[in-house]
């Protein structure tokens, strides 16, 4: 038979506030005061006490900023805010950049005008010279840029095996000479160099 | 204090002519009381130069803004960690650490220096008072450290938020480190033409300079990588920056001395090759540092166009000149003393993987000045980018990959048929498996799958030379495995430990693949919205965006997003970008807002946020989210090189192979007994 459980007077008090006070009505939802941070699922978003500390105001991202066509073109052209990069990876890495974003849009417009990715890079160029590509067209001096190190590294490497071959040459020469003054080993010499090689490459 | 550093900066200036003047002379003239001279004037320039060193640091902790590169370099609210750096962060201050550890690792050549090459000490002396009192000259005339400003800033400018970063407060000093210990070997390249010793002599006594300023290269490369990655939030950490290529011109040139030296050594060939490697180091050390202070190239890294660019090409160029003369005057004195027997040896390969070492040097430099030379030759400025160097380097590195791979393979001085077929067997098997598994499991892209082929082949190689090489040790001396595999590297570090470093290197370029998977989008979030990705290996991760905070930190007005991270429905973290606006001690901003990026790494990819900004001054925030694949594997190959590194200057070694040697000759002697006896 189980035993009653005991519950001290102290313990019932307790349980029994607490059940009062979940009775409570629960107060109803205040809107939050313009201005103030809100965390609700898709809300809208509150203003933030210092929106100047963020940097630059920037717009919201669109499907067309992501789109793989659009990208691909900015990262044939190169940024003019002496970053180095691409103006893709520039508005995408320094929001500070007051270049990059107005190529972006140029980039759209053009691309909603109708024109090709070859067609956009183009016009950039007529706009602003060979400097805004990140590769030079393989064309007059940058030849030298894209295929001048293979060239000397190909010349090189035969200008290498030729010297080679002449070394081996002339080392065989050497061998040639001197051969008859080697002496010649014994049997048991040649035993051990065998054996010795065997362990060696073991 | 600023007195008491340009005091010691104009002593330093006169001790240093003295020490070239007596070390010269002594040098020549075998003058025992010169050649002291010059030692001890090695010893008193760094001391000198220690107390500037330490006027310019007391300021800076002192936040004495009267002092121009105080100002410049710090504000009051600057952490003391970054303090410290700000020794180097500017131009000044750079130039000062470079002339102090330069008389420092000078003073510790005098010091090392074994004594059957101190032949070439008074020399040595010279070549680095030379250097030394160069870069006195600059700080003296162009940039004075201690130079006073006409009024007194309330507060400094501030250090540049982008080297407020820990990786910054190491990555200049082992470049630093990496750059002036090429002066050393250098110094006795010079010594030797000289005094006219140019047997091996010389290259012994800069075996452990040469690995350490390879290893303080290799070291600040990984960790300017590192620091690109972590900090400057565009998800890369190499960009063929000039700055960067100018510290991996003289590690290419002084990777290819590392190998082909051991020719020279064991062969007595390529004398002329090795010398003007390590002339060649030098100098591009030198060309890079002017690279980063002249302005001459557009660089992210760049320090302010100054006159200092004007005294660093007038020394380059004389030093060239003076260089280019000595070096002709004494090739007849640099004659072979053995040909190469076979195109198929180890001599071969190692003078092919120097031919693709100095390939890809001169072809990065081609493309790292090709804005001057298209100016030069067209008028028009043209520069080269990534994509270009990519196009152009990715064939060569490939090409080298393979022969890190062949050259452990070939026996020295010529390998027969059937030999090449025992060693390549296993490599070349490993290789096309390698290969296989990865197109198997998708990948399409031909240079990654023939990276991937050609690191298991390399890998193969290693393995296979370790294998033998404890299997060997445990026939003969009947050793444990574990005891054999220690014991072979212990026994001859130079050859183990460089095929450790064989393996960070491989490393490193099955990494360098996971660029090509990268993925990346941008979206702007309310709170409670999400975006997901789809990395490569077939996961999808969600970022949901919780909102933003603003609060300040010591130097900072901070804006941080919070993103929850999911994969495949699974929680896995919180990450919090954030976004900088630095200030100085009365609040007022100090650079333009930068971005801290929010980084998770595992093995096998990183996912990398950024938060660029926020729509219309509300929480809803603009992000860039990356996944990037196998980054860690760049870290742990910088680890790994670098250990492979240690190993191979790691002190001691020859005791151990002495005894190796002298027990192989008792071995021999003993066989040879029994062979006699048949």
């Amino acid at each position: 038979m189980r035993e009653p459980v005991a519950v001290s007077r102290r313990s019932f008090m307790a349980m029994s506030a607490g059940l009062v006070l979940l009775q409570t009505p629960a107060r109803p939802p205040v809107a939050p005061p313009p201005g103030a941070d809100s965390l609700a699922d898709g809300g809208a978003a509150g203003q933030l006490a210092d929106p100047d500390r963020a940097g630059r105001p920037l717009d919201p991202v669109t499907a067309r900023d992501n789109d793989a066509a659009i990208q691909a073109i900015e990262k044939r052209l190169q940024c003019t805010c002496g970053c180095g990069l691409d103006v893709y990876t520039c508005r995408t890495t320094d929001f500070s950049c007051t270049y990059s974003p107005g190529y972006h849009r140029q980039v759209l417009a053009l691309a909603a005008s109708g024109m090709t990715g070859d067609e956009i890079v183009a016009e950039f160029v007529k706009e602003h010279g060979e400097s805004i590509l990140m590769a030079p067209p393989r064309r007059g001096f940058a030849l030298v840029g894209y295929y001048g190190p293979w060239t000397l590294v190909g010349l090189a490497a035969v200008g290498l095996v030729l010297l080679l071959r002449a070394w081996a040459r002339r080392a065989a020469g050497v061998a040639v000479v001197e051969s008859p003054a080697s002496p010649v080993p014994t049997p048991a010499e040649l035993e051990l160099v065998r054996r010795e090689l065997q362990h060696f490459e073991s | 204090m600023s007195l008491l550093g340009e005091f010691a900066l104009w002593i330093a200036f006169l001790i240093g002519i003295w020490g070239a003047a007596a070390g010269f002379t002594g040098g020549r003239t075998g003058r025992a009381d010169l050649q002291r001279s010059s030692r001890n004037a090695v010893f008193a320039l760094a001391i000198t130069l220690l107390i500037a060193m330490f006027a310019v640091e007391w300021l800076l902790f002192a936040r004495d803004f009267n002092v121009e590169y105080v100002a410049a370099e710090t504000s009051r609210n600057l952490p003391t960690f970054y303090t410290w750096s700000a020794l180097y962060a500017g131009q000044k201050g750079s130039l000062l650490f470079w002339a102090t550890v330069l008389s420092i690792f000078g003073s510790l050549a005098m010091l090392l220096t074994a004594p059957r090459h101190r032949i070439y000490l008074p020399y040595v002396a010279g070549v680095v008072c030379v250097v030394a009192v160069f870069f006195i000259t600059v700080m003296l005339g162009a940039a004075n450290p201690f130079a006073r400003l006409p009024f007194t800033p309330p507060d400094g400018n501030g250090m540049n938020p982008q080297l407020q970063n820990p990786g910054m407060v190491f990555h200049p000093p082992m470049l630093y480190l990496g750059y002036i210990s090429i002066t050393i070997p250098f110094a006795f390249a010079v010594a030797a033409l000289l005094s006219k010793r140019l047997d091996v002599d010389w290259l012994v006594a800069i075996r452990k300079w040469t690995i350490l300023s390879w290893l303080f290269l290799s070291i600040g490369i990984c960790l300017g990588m590192w620091w690109a990655y972590v900090e400057l939030g565009w998800g890369g950490y190499w960009a063929w920056d000039p700055v960067e290529n100018a510290s991996f011109l003289p590690w290419l040139v002084m990777t290819a001395f590392l190998h082909s030296v051991m020719i020279q050594e064991k062969r007595g060939m390529l004398k002329k090759w090795n010398l003007g490697l390590i002339l060649a180091a030098w100098v591009l050390s030198i060309f890079g540092t002017f690279i980063t202070r002249s302005g001459v190239i557009q660089s992210v890294h760049s320090f302010t166009q100054s006159p200092v660019g004007s005294y660093f090409s007038v020394f380059l160029f004389v030093s060239i000149v003076l260089l280019t003369i000595l070096y002709v005057t004494r090739l007849p004195l640099l004659q072979t003393e053995a040909y190469l027997e076979s195109l198929v040896s180890r001599e071969a390969s190692f003078l092919f993987n120097n031919l693709m070492l100095v390939g890809i040097a001169v072809t990065v430099l081609t493309l790292t000045i090709f804005p001057i030379l298209s100016e030069l030759f067209t008028g028009n400025k043209i520069q080269m980018k990534p994509p270009a160097f990519n196009v152009v380097n990715v064939p060569l590195g490939l090409a080298l990959l393979a022969l890190t791979g062949i050259g452990p393979l070939i026996a020295w001085r010529r390998a027969s048929i059937p030999n090449l077929k025992r060693q390549f067997a296993v490599p070349v098997a490993a290789g096309v498996a390698g290969a296989l598994i990865v197109l198997v499991l998708g990948m399409r892209q031909v240079a990654p799958i023939v990276t991937i082929g050609l690191a298991c082949f390399v890998m193969g190689t290693v393995v296979q030379e370790f294998a033998r090489g404890v299997r060997a040790r445990h026939r003969q001396y009947g050793e444990m495995y574990p005891l054999a595999f220690f014991r072979l590297i212990a026994r001859n570090r130079r050859r183990y430990g460089g095929y450790v470093v064989h393996t960070g290197m491989v490393m490193l370029f099955v990494a360098f693949t996971g660029m090509a998977f990268k993925i990346e989008t941008e979206a702007s979030l309310k709170p409670g919205e999400s975006v997901s990705l789809r990395s490569p290996y077939g996961w999808t991760y969600t970022f949901k965006h919780l909102g933003v905070s603003q609060y300040d930190a010591l130097n900072r007005q901070v804006t941080a997003g919070t993103v929850v991270v999911s994969r495949d429905g699974k929680t896995i973290g919180t990450m919090v970008p954030e976004k900088r606006q630095h200030v100085d001690s009365f609040g007022r901003p100090t650079f333009q807002p930068s971005t801290a990026v929010a980084i998770r790494s595992d093995l096998r990819e990183d996912l990398y946020v950024v938060l660029g900004g926020v729509v219309g001054g509300t929480e809803t925030a603009v992000y860039r989210f990356t996944i990037n694949p196998l980054v860690w594997w760049v870290w742990y190959g910088g680890i790994v090189v670098a250990f492979g590194g240690v190993i191979v200057m790691w002190p001691g070694g020859t005791v151990g192979s002495n005894r190796v040697a002298s027990g192989y000759t008792a071995k021999l002697a003993a066989a040879n007994a029994v062979g006699a006896g048949e």
